[in-house]
C-alpha cells in the first residue's frame, strides 16, 4: 500500500476532449473515412489499414444500447483514440492521429466489460515530425491514462458480479477458477484505487494488514480464504497460526462478503468514470513506480495470494499496468533531450526483458503456476529483473516533469 | 537528474574544492558509456570530474591527497587506521591488498546480467570505477547525490554515509573464471581467449561443505573500513548502480580483521581465542611480497601484471563444540600458546616455531597435525599468502548455535600456493571443527590509473 506525496500537477487536462482531435484541420484529412459497423456484439471495421495522419472513421450503431469505439496500441491495453457514448441508431464521425504502426479496433458494448470484436487494424506510411508541444504531449498522456484506468474498471465489474456471485452460491469451484483473471484489472490500476482511501483496503487488503489496522477484513483475499481454506497448523504470511481469529464464512457471511466485493468495485467505477475525475502527470509516472513497489514487496514474496498462489497473474498485471503508464507519458520523456531518450529506452528494454521473464510460467490468458512451484533461484531471477527496471523507471517522474 | 546534471559538465562545485577538475578528457573515457550509465544515475561526470585527491567537499578531517604514511603512523598500539585516514584509489595495485587491514569488511560477489554485452560489461566497470574513486576518498557517489537532487527524483547517493569520514576505505575489484567463460562453456564477452590460465574454480578439498549459492561469482567487490557504515555505504551503492547490468550473489559482513599485514599493527584473535597471522606476509617485506603477491610483468597473461589472484573462503566454525576443548587440546591443535601466540617450542608470538623439538618423551613439542606445522612455509616449499581475513557472526543456524567462523580472504601470485597449504592442511585437527561453506577465486587486476577504468588492460 504505497502512498506517495502528490505532486503539483504539470498540465492537468480538465477538458477530455478527444486527444489531438481538434488539432485536425480539414485540409489534412486526405483519407476516405472507414465505415465501423457497431452492433451489440461485434464492431466491422471495414478496412483494417490506413495511412499514417488523420484518420476518419464513421461510427454506426447498429446495436440496441450505448456503445463506444475504441483503438488500442498493440499491446491491446493502452486506448489511443476512443468515441463514447454512441447511442443507437447515431452515426458519428472519429477522427484521430495515428502514426505507423499496429492498433487494434475495438467496441465496447454498454460501454463496461470487455472489448468486443477486437481486430487488428495497420497504419503504414511515414513517422509525422516530432510535436514538441510539451502541452499537447501531457494532454495526449493524460486522455490516454484516463481511457485505460476507466477501461479497466469498466471490465472490472462485470467479472467481479461474476466472480461474487459463484462464491455466494457456494459454487467454489468455479469461484476458484475466476479468482486470478478477475484482479487482473484491478492490480493494473491499483494506484489508481488507492487514491481513494479507503477504497483499496476494503477490496484488496490481505488479512494480516487489516487485522493489524484493526479494520473488518473484507474483499478479495476475505473471499480467498474461505475459497482456499487452510489447514489445521497452516500458518499466515506473519507467522501466525491460520485458523486463530478466523473461521469459514457462513452462507449468510459470504452473501455478505459478495455484495460488499461488489460495491465496493461499483463505488471505484462510478468514481473513476466521472466526468470530473482526473489524474496529473505525476500520479502516472508515480503509478507505474508503485505497481513496480507493489511486485518487489509483495507479489515477489508470495504474500499477495497467500492461499490460492495466484501472485504470478497479479505480477504480470502489475507490471502490464507500470507498462500502460509508461506508455502513456514515454514521449513526454523522450521530448526531454538525450537523457530522456535514454531512460526511455532503458525502461523499454526492462520490461520486455521482464515480460520476457514471466513468461516462462505463464500467460493471464491461459494461467500461471502457482507461486509455491517456483525455487529460490526462480524467485531470485524475478526480484533481479524486478530491480533492474525499478531502477531507472524511479527516474520517470522526474524526466517527466522535468524538474 | 535535474538540471544540474548536463552530460559533460563538470561537477559544479568540485571546482572550488580542486583545481584539477579538467582532468581526464573525453578520449580518456571509454567509447562505450552508454544511456544505462544516465538511467542509473552515474554521469559522465564521474568519470571527468574526479578529485585527484582526497580533498573532500564532505569533511576529510583535512586530510588532503594520499594519506596512507598518516594512516600507519596515527594507527596507535592496535596499528589500525582512524577515521580520517584516506587511501589513494589511484596507484600500480589496486588498493585494499597490502593496505593496513581495517577493521571491518562488506564483501560481495555479483552475477553479471545475461542481458550484458561486452560494451555493457566495460560500462558497468568505468561506472563502478568512477564510483568507487570518489567513496574511498569520503565523497558521495556524485557530487550533491545524497541531498542536493530533485525532490521527484530518488537521490543518487543512498546517504547514509554522510558527515562520515573516508574511514581508510578501500574498494578492490575481482574477476571470477565465469566472467571468462561460463560453467557451459559460453563465452559471453569474448574474454574466454584473455582468462589467466590459472584461474580455474578451486578444486575439492577435505572438509568443504560448500553451499553453491555462498559459492563462486562473476564479479567481486571487497570493501574494507575502520567504520562498518563507510564499507555497507560503499557495496549498497556500487550494487545499486549495477542494478539490471549484474546482481548480488552473496555478501559478506565482517569484523575484527583476523590478521595484520603491517608490523605496525598488533596481532589480532579469531574466533577461536587465538591471534591469527602472525605469520602473515608484512607490507615492509617488500621483495617477499613481490614475489608471493603480485602478479609479476613476465608472467602470464600480461593484462594481469601488478595485480594477484583472490581467494574467499567463508569457514564456518563450530565455536560450541570447540569451547568445550581442554585448553591444552586447544594448544596442541593450534601449536600455539593461547594467551602470548608463542609457538609451543618456545619464545614469544614472533619467534619461529621448531618443529624439530622434541619435549621430553620424546614427542614433538609442536604436535604433527598441529595447525601451525601444516601451515608454514617450511612445511610447504616456502610458499606464502598475503592473508586479509575476518571474523563473521551472521546470527544463529536452526539449531541455535551462533552462524560464527572466519572469512578467510588470501591475496597470492599463484592460486596454486593457496591450494598447496589447503592441500596441506588435510590432516589439522582443527578441521574437526571447521566446515567450509563458501568459496570463490578471482583475479584481481593491477591498479587504476586516472582516466581508466578497473581492468581496462583485459579489454585492449
Amino acid at each position: 500500500m504505497t502512498t506517495r506525496r502528490v505532486l503539483a500537477t504539470v498540465g492537468t487536462a480538465g477538458v477530455l476532449a478527444l486527444a489531438l482531435s481538434g488539432c485536425v484541420a480539414k485540409a489534412d484529412v486526405a483519407q476516405a473515412a472507414i465505415g465501423v459497423d457497431i452492433t451489440d456484439d461485434g464492431c466491422a471495421v471495414a478496412v483494417a489499414t490506413a495511412t499514417a495522419g488523420a484518420v476518419s472513421f464513421a461510427l454506426e450503431n447498429n446495436g440496441t444500447d450505448v456503445n463506444e469505439f475504441e483503438i488500442l496500441a498493440d499491446d491491446q491495453l493502452r486506448i489511443v483514440g476512443e468515441k463514447e457514448n454512441v447511442t443507437p441508431g447515431q452515426k458519428v464521425d472519429f477522427v484521430t492521429h495515428l502514426e505507423p504502426g499496429t492498433y487494434y479496433t475495438a467496441c465496447k458494448f454498454q460501454q463496461v466489460g470487455a472489448p468486443v470484436g477486437l481486430a487488428e487494424f495497420t497504419v503504414t506510411g511515414e513517422a509525422s515530425a516530432a510535436s514538441a508541444d510539451e502541452q499537447e504531449l501531457s494532454d495526449q498522456a493524460v486522455t490516454e491514462y484516463l481511457a485505460y484506468v476507466r477501461s479497466q474498471v469498466s471490465e472490472l465489474l462485470p467479472q467481479v458480479e461474476e466472480f461474487a456471485a459463484a462464491y455466494a452460491s457456494g459454487d467454489d469451484e468455479t469461484a476458484r477458477s475466476l479468482f486470478a483473471k478477475t484482479r487482473v484489472s484491478y492490480e493494473r490500476i491499483e494506484p489508481t484505487a488507492e487514491a481513494f482511501g479507503d477504497l483499496d483496503p476494503k477490496i484488496d487488503y490481505r488479512e494480516v494488514d487489516a487485522v493489524a489496522e484493526g479494520l473488518d477484513w473484507t474483499g478479495f483475499h476475505r473471499i480467498e480464504k474461505d475459497l482456499w481454506a487452510p489447514q489445521p497448523g497452516d500458518l499466515n504470511s506473519d507467522g501466525q497460526d491460520a485458523l486463530a481469529d478466523w473461521a469459514p464464512s457462513t452462507p449468510e457471511q459470504r452473501q455478505e462478503f459478495a455484495d460488499g466485493l461488489v460495491a465496493d468495485v461499483t463505488e471505484l467505477h462510478d468514481l473513476v468514470t466521472d466526468p470530473s475525475f482526473t489524474v496529473s502527470l505525476a500520479d502516472i509516472s508515480n503509478g507505474a513506480i508503485g505497481l513496480l513497489d507493489e511486485v518487489a514487496s509483495g507479489k515477489i514474496t508470495g504474500e499477495e495470494d497467500w492461499w490460492s498462489g495466484t501472485d504470478l497473474t497479479d505480477f504480470e498485471a502489475n507490471v502490464q499496468g507500470a507498462g500502460v503508464a509508461f506508455g502513456a507519458v514515454k514521449a513526454l520523456a523522450e521530448s526531454k533531450g538525450d537523457e530522456g531518450k535514454a531512460l526511455s529506452t532503458e525502461i523499454e528494454k526492462q520490461f520486455t526483458a521482464l515480460e520476457d521473464a514471466l513468461a516462462k510460467y505463464g500467460s493471464i490468458e491461459d494461467g500461471f503456476v502457482e507461486y509455491g512451484t517456483l525455487t529460490d533461484a526462480d524467485k531470485k531471477a524475478l526480484s533481479d529483473q524486478v530491480n533492474a527496471l525499478a531502477e531507472p523507471l524511479s527516474q520517470l517522474t522526474a524526466t517527466v516533469l522535468g524538474v | 537528474m535535474g538540471e544540474h546534471d548536463t552530460p559533460g559538465a563538470a561537477g559544479h562545485s568540485e571546482a572550488d574544492v580542486s583545481p584539477q577538475t579538467n582532468a581526464p578528457t573525453a578520449d580518456a573515457a571509454p567509447a562505450e558509456q552508454t544511456h544505462a550509465e544516465q538511467a542509473h544515475g552515474v554521469s559522465r561526470r564521474g568519470l571527468f570530474g574526479l578529485l585527484g585527491a582526497g580533498a573532500a567537499g564532505l569533511a576529510v578531517g583535512g586530510a588532503g591527497g594520499a594519506a596512507a604514511a598518516a594512516a600507519i603512523a596515527g594507527g596507535g598500539a592496535s596499528g589500525g587506521g582512524s577515521e580520517a585516514s584516506v587511501y589513494d584509489f589511484y596507484g600500480t595495485h589496486q588498493a585494499g591488498i597490502t593496505t593496513p587491514v581495517q577493521d571491518r569488511l562488506h564483501f560481495a560477489a555479483f552475477d553479471v546480467s545475461d542481458m550484458l554485452d561486452r560494451d555493457g560489461l566495460k560500462g558497468l566497470l568505468a561506472d563502478w570505477t568512477a564510483a568507487a574513486a570518489r567513496l574511498t576518498q569520503g565523497l558521495e557517489v556524485e557530487e550533491g547525490g545524497a541531498v542536493g537532487g530533485s525532490d521527484y527524483a530518488p537521490p543518487v547517493d543512498t546517504g547514509e554515509a554522510l558527515g562520515l569520514h573516508a574511514s581508510g576505505l578501500t574498494i578492490t575489484f575481482g574477476f571470477g573464471p565465469t566472467l571468462f567463460t561460463t560453467a557451459d562453456g559460453t563465452d559471453r564477452f569474448g574474454l574466454a581467449a584473455r582468462r589467466p590460465p590459472l584461474l580455474e574454480p578451486l578444486p575439492r578439498f577435505q572438509g568443504d561443505a560448500l553451499v553453491p549459492q555462498l559459492t563462486g561469482g562473476d564479479l567481486a567487490i571487497q570493501a574494507c573500513a575502520d567504520d562498518p557504515q563507510v564499507a555497507v555505504h560503499a557495496i549498497r551503492n556500487l550494487s545499486r548502480i549495477a542494478f539490471g547490468r549484474a546482481t548480488l550473489r552473496w555478501s559478506q559482513l565482517g569484523f575484527g580483521r583476523t590478521s595484520s599485514t603491517s608490523t605496525a599493527q598488533a596481532t589480532p584473535r579469531n574466533l577461536f581465542g587465538f591471534k591469527d597471522g602472525t605469520a602473515n606476509l608484512k607490507v615492509e617485506q617488500h621483495d617477499l611480497v613481490d614475489e608471493q603477491v603480485w602478479v609479476g610483468a613476465s608472467d602470464e597473461p600480461a593484462w594481469l601484471a601488478g595485480g594477484s589472484y583472490l581467494v574467499t573462503r567463508r569457514i564456518r566454525m563450530i565455536i560450541e563444540n570447540w569451547d568445550r576443548v581442554q585448553l591444552g587440546e586447544q594448544e596442541m591443535l593450534v601449536g600455539r600458546s593461547k594467551g602470548s601466540g608463542a609457538p609451543l617450542s618456545g619464545g614469544g608470538e614472533f619467534t619461529e616455531p621448531d618443529f624439530e623439538a622434541e619435549g621430553p618423551t620424546g614427542a614433538p613439542l609442536i604436535d604433527v597435525n598441529a595447525h601451525v606445522r601444516l601451515a608454514h612455509p617450511t612445511m610447504n616449499g616456502g610458499t606464502r599468502m598475503l592473508r586479509r581475513g575476518y571474523n563473521f557472526v551472521d546470527g544463529n543456524d536452526e539449531l541455535g548455535r551462533l552462524d560464527a567462523g572466519l572469512f578467510f580472504i588470501a591475496y597470492q601470485r599463484s592460486p596454486q600456493q593457496f591450494i598447496d597449504v589447503q592441500r596441506s592442511l588435510a590432516s589439522d585437527g582443527l578441521n574437526e571443527y571447521l566446515k567450509h561453506v563458501g568459496s570463490a577465486i578471482f583475479a584481481v587486476p593491477g591498479g587504476v590509473k586516472k582516466g581508466e577504468f578497473v581492468g581496462q588492460a583485459l579489454f585492449a
